[in-house]
């Protein structure tokens, strides 16, 4: 595995010897690798390496399932704190990190309750704090000017990337640290995908982005840094043109050519 | 090479033709034995309504949902018994929605797999099949006597109750497994509790099929009659309960819990029990009133299930 | 690294870093699972209620009563001076009216299951299942009254020697009762079928009759295994159909044109009684309840195995 030196970019997460076991079957195998701030940082691999496992124990999500176990650590920074470490309560993880899922998956509610939600639980009820942010959010998902003036309406009669644009600024309401996209634009059609794409590469001024993807290009397209997975393990980690130019490993050869995947 | 030509000439020949216009034929007798089967059953649902119409319409009246029961068919009316239904209802629903309700969540939402919660769920599967006169045994010995709540509407409620609580379980845990997961991992992954994502995504979402197998659960126990036979209900009763209210603080009395108490079934099986036929075309007018409350409720679930279809679909 | 943006002060108080400030709302939460898991519980209790009571007062019963005499006795007088204590009459008459009333739902609901599964169209299929929906929701007291005054004179029509009070009329009618029961469930499981099974049958050059007699019934036997059972339950546990109109009587017969008493309508005929609490005449009811539940219970098993063993998973 290569390892970058520390430039100017600033580490804002590090999973160091992660092991992870859905029930007996370990998943993960000792994954260490480093999230950096303001950037974005792409898992890549093959079905199945486990990119998606991974990018879920950033927020705890496996543990909404039973039989999953964590081993190891994923230091949050600047606390340094074990966010996988069980003293550490997932509920305050996921407050502090956001995720984009696959399938746009926006509650059956209006647009405005959509993103207000976050902010709802976290406190905040009253109607000029929660209009403040419902705009402050669509407008970072850059879909403020097509929903202004239906914000009662059901969110579900939006398109499918106008629903994905919707689920983002509902993550962003609530100011993440790190925002955590799982394929985002696997289930949109090309004018959607680049949309999302182009809103990604704005939003990582603000916010550390981790993103999974099975499409190398878009991988190519918008992240800084990139790792390569293959059956649990990282095979390699670098800059992103590095790694689609002159790869370290054959194996990352063999799959940003194309030659299995 | 024979074989290949044989089977070449079956496949042409007249007895395959002949054989495929039986199946056919078959077919389509069969097709017109389903419907047959089906009309019949809607003819006996006809039949049935229009019986009780022709023998009891005549029958409805003011004076007849007015009056208390009496020796003189005539005279008679079904005043204690309608509103001892509504009163058993009542306490029915306080008992039944909120245990059933929260069960289902718990079993849905909390409970870890374990023989603990698959023997609940048994349990529960079992209970549904239990004859609802068993019920009234129970509450016999153990409310009446054991309790000593008495013959009142307090046991009969309960009663109910219990009767119908498997029921709203199983259509409310029906109802919160339609909501898909996708939409939970959304409201967990904002940072929200268990609690938060059920109050606020779970139960919302699933509110029209909850509605709808509460109301369908009480329809049923609107009809019921054997258990509160056993438990004590009497047919005869010519004095109204207290009322739920009162003038002074606070305002709600609870007297009439224990009081005793009559149903509309009970009263019309009691009219059909006897050998007059006046009191026959009491009953049926009964019925009637008894069969518009129950379809009425039956009514209202199949709109409000159709309505939550229309404003959410995954 | 900087705070994002600081317009919404309420931001920094949102992001906690230690444990200590979500202890409250901890115990909210805990507290929330706590009330549901007793929801849960409820269930548990109730069974342990029915068989509390239930083996309380029949342990009391079979003190006075040999359990041998409770089984084999032929006759069943407990509340003359000659008692006997004989349940199988009680028990004959719940299976004959139960198996007039099987023969009658199971072809039927099985038909109409089929062809609303296999061969309706939407529309029909939109119509005829809400209608069959309504033949559950009538009250069972208002069938007793549709078999007392119109089946059984009807019935007399064409035998002339049938008695006012007889099980033939009265498991009819609990079999047009049960249909929905049976067809509903039963078209469920068919219509769970994947339509692949269908389309291989019919690539064959099956008719639609052959693919749903061979290919779909069978693979759907699980559930309809299923919807049989429920049926089943429903008729052994109904009361007021045969409490109305089979008759009080108890008789050792399996000749359903005869009059009987089923065991649910002798626990009416008590409950409607004077019989002092405590009395053997009382605890009758409850070793009666006891065997129905046995009954009940076993049928439960039975098709719980069958079930089982049919499952298939596609």
């Amino acid at each position: 595995m290569k390892a970058l030196d520390v430039s100017q970019t600033v580490l804002k997460a590090e999973s160091q010897g992660l092991n992870f076991f859905y029930g007996q079957a370990q998943a993960l195998h000792g994954l260490s690798l480093p999230v950096y701030d303001r950037c974005v940082t792409a898992l890549i691999g093959p079905s199945g390496c486990g990119k998606t496992t991974y990018l879920r124990c950033f927020n705890r999500m496996h543990d909404l399932y039973p039989g999953n176990r964590y081993e190891g650590e994923v230091i949050l920074y600047p606390d340094r704190v074990n966010i996988v470490g069980p003293e550490v309560d997932p509920i305050e993880v996921r407050m502090r990190i956001g995720m984009v899922f696959q399938k746009p998956n926006p509650f059956p509610k209006s647009i405005y309750e959509n993103v207000a939600y976050g902010m709802r639980i976290r406190g905040v009820s009253s109607k000029a704090d929660l209009d403040m942010v419902v705009e402050r959010a669509l407008q970072e998902a850059a879909l403020w000017g097509e929903v202004k003036d239906r914000l009662q309406a059901s969110a579900m009669n939006l398109s499918g990337g106008q629903q994905q644009r919707l689920c983002i600024a509902r993550a962003l309401a609530t100011s993440p640290e790190l925002l955590l996209f799982d394929e985002p634009t696997s289930a949109l059609d090309p004018t959607a995908t680049s949309r999302i794409e182009e809103l990604v590469t704005e939003l990582k001024q603000k916010v550390a982005i981790v993103i999974v993807t099975h499409n190398m290009q878009q991988a190519a397209r918008v992240s800084d840094h990139t790792a390569f997975m293959y059956e649990g393990r990282l095979v390699e980690f670098d800059r992103t043109e590095k790694m689609f130019t002159n790869p370290s490993a054959k194996l990352t050869e063999d799959y940003v050519t194309g030659r299995f995947g | 090479m024979r074989l290949k030509n044989g089977i070449a000439k079956y496949i042409k020949s007249t007895a395959l033709q002949r054989r495929i216009m039986r199946r056919k034929g078959l077919d389509r007798f069969f097709a017109f034995e389903g419907l047959l089967v089906m009309g019949a059953a809607l003819l006996v649902l006809f039949t049935l309504v229009g019986q009780l119409a022709a023998d009891g319409a005549g029958r409805l009246s003011w004076q007849f949902l007015t009056s208390f029961p009496s020796r003189f068919p005539a005279q008679a009316g079904v005043l204690t018994a309608w509103i001892g239904t509504i009163l058993v209802m009542l306490v029915t629903a306080l008992a039944a929605i909120p245990l059933g309700i929260g069960a289902a969540i718990y079993l849905e939402e909390y409970a870890a797999k374990s023989w603990l919660t698959e023997a609940i769920e048994i349990n529960i599967a079992n209970l549904a099949g239990v004859p609802s006169i068993v019920y009234g045994l129970m509450a016999l010995g153990l409310l009446v006597y054991e309790l000593h709540l008495g013959q009142s509407f307090l046991t009969a409620g309960l009663t109910l109750g219990m009767l119908i609580l498997p029921m709203v379980i199983i259509a409310t845990r029906e109802a919160i497994r339609a909501v898909p997961p996708a939409v939970r991992e959304a409201a967990y992954a904002l940072g929200a509790t268990k609690w938060q994502t059920v109050r606020d995504h779970v139960l919302p979402y699933s509110m029209g099929g909850i509605l709808t197998g509460m109301i369908l659960a009480l329809s049923r126990a609107v009809g019921e009659t054997a258990p509160l036979i056993t438990v004590g209900a009497l047919s005869f009763i010519a004095f109204l309960p207290h009322p739920p209210w009162q003038g002074a603080f606070p305002f709600v009395s609870f007297e009439w819990l224990f009081d005793p108490f009559t149903v509309m079934p009970i009263q019309m099986f009691n009219w059909v029990s006897r050998p007059q036929e006046e009191f026959h075309v009491n009953a049926a007018a009964a019925g009637l009133i008894l069969l518009a409350m129950s379809l009425a409720m039956n009514a209202v679930a199949i709109v409000i299930r159709a309505r939550f279809r229309k404003r959410i679909h995954w | 690294m900087e705070a994002h943006i600081a317009e919404i002060p309420v931001e920094k108080k949102a992001v906690v870093r230690s444990l200590s400030l979500r202890l409250v709302p901890r115990l909210k939460e805990k507290a929330i699972e706590l009330l549901l898991q007793l929801a849960a519980f409820t269930s548990v209790a109730i069974t342990l209620g029915i068989v509390g009571v239930l083996a309380y007062e029949s342990f009391h019963f079979f003190q006075q009563v040999s359990v041998v005499e409770f089984l084999t006795d032929r006759q069943w007088t407990p509340l003359f001076a000659d008692a006997h204590y004989g349940i199988l009459s009680l028990v004959s008459g719940t299976l004959v009216t139960t198996a007039v009333a099987l023969l009658v739902a199971i072809p039927m609901g099985s038909l109409i299951a089929i062809y609303l599964s296999e061969y309706a169209s939407r529309p029909v299929r939109e119509f005829v299942k809400p209608v069959l929906e309504l033949l559950s929701a009538v009250p069972t007291v208002v069938y007793g009254y549709f078999v007392l005054l119109f089946v059984t004179p009807a019935l007399q029509q064409i035998w002339p020697d049938l008695p006012g009070f007889n099980m033939l009329s009265a498991g009819l009618v609990i079999g047009f009762m049960i249909v929905p029961y049976v067809s509903s469930v039963s078209e469920d499981a068919m219509r769970a079928v994947p339509v692949y099974l269908r389309e291989g049958a019919f690539a064959l050059g099956a008719t639609r009759m052959q693919t749903a007699l061979r290919v779909v019934f069978p693979s759907a036997l699980s559930g309809i295994t299923a919807a049989y059972v429920l049926g089943v339950s429903r008729a052994i546990g109904e009361t007021m159909v045969v409490a109305i109109a089979a008759g009080m009587q108890p008789t050792l017969t399996l000749n359903p044109l005869e009059p009987a008493a089923t065991m649910t309508a002798y626990i009416v005929q008590v409950s409607l009684g004077d019989l002092p609490h405590g009395s053997v005449g009382y605890q009758t009811i409850f070793a009666t309840g006891l065997m129905l539940l046995l009954i009940t219970l076993l049928f439960n098993i039975a098709g719980h195995a069958l079930k089982k063993r049919y499952r298939q998973v596609y």
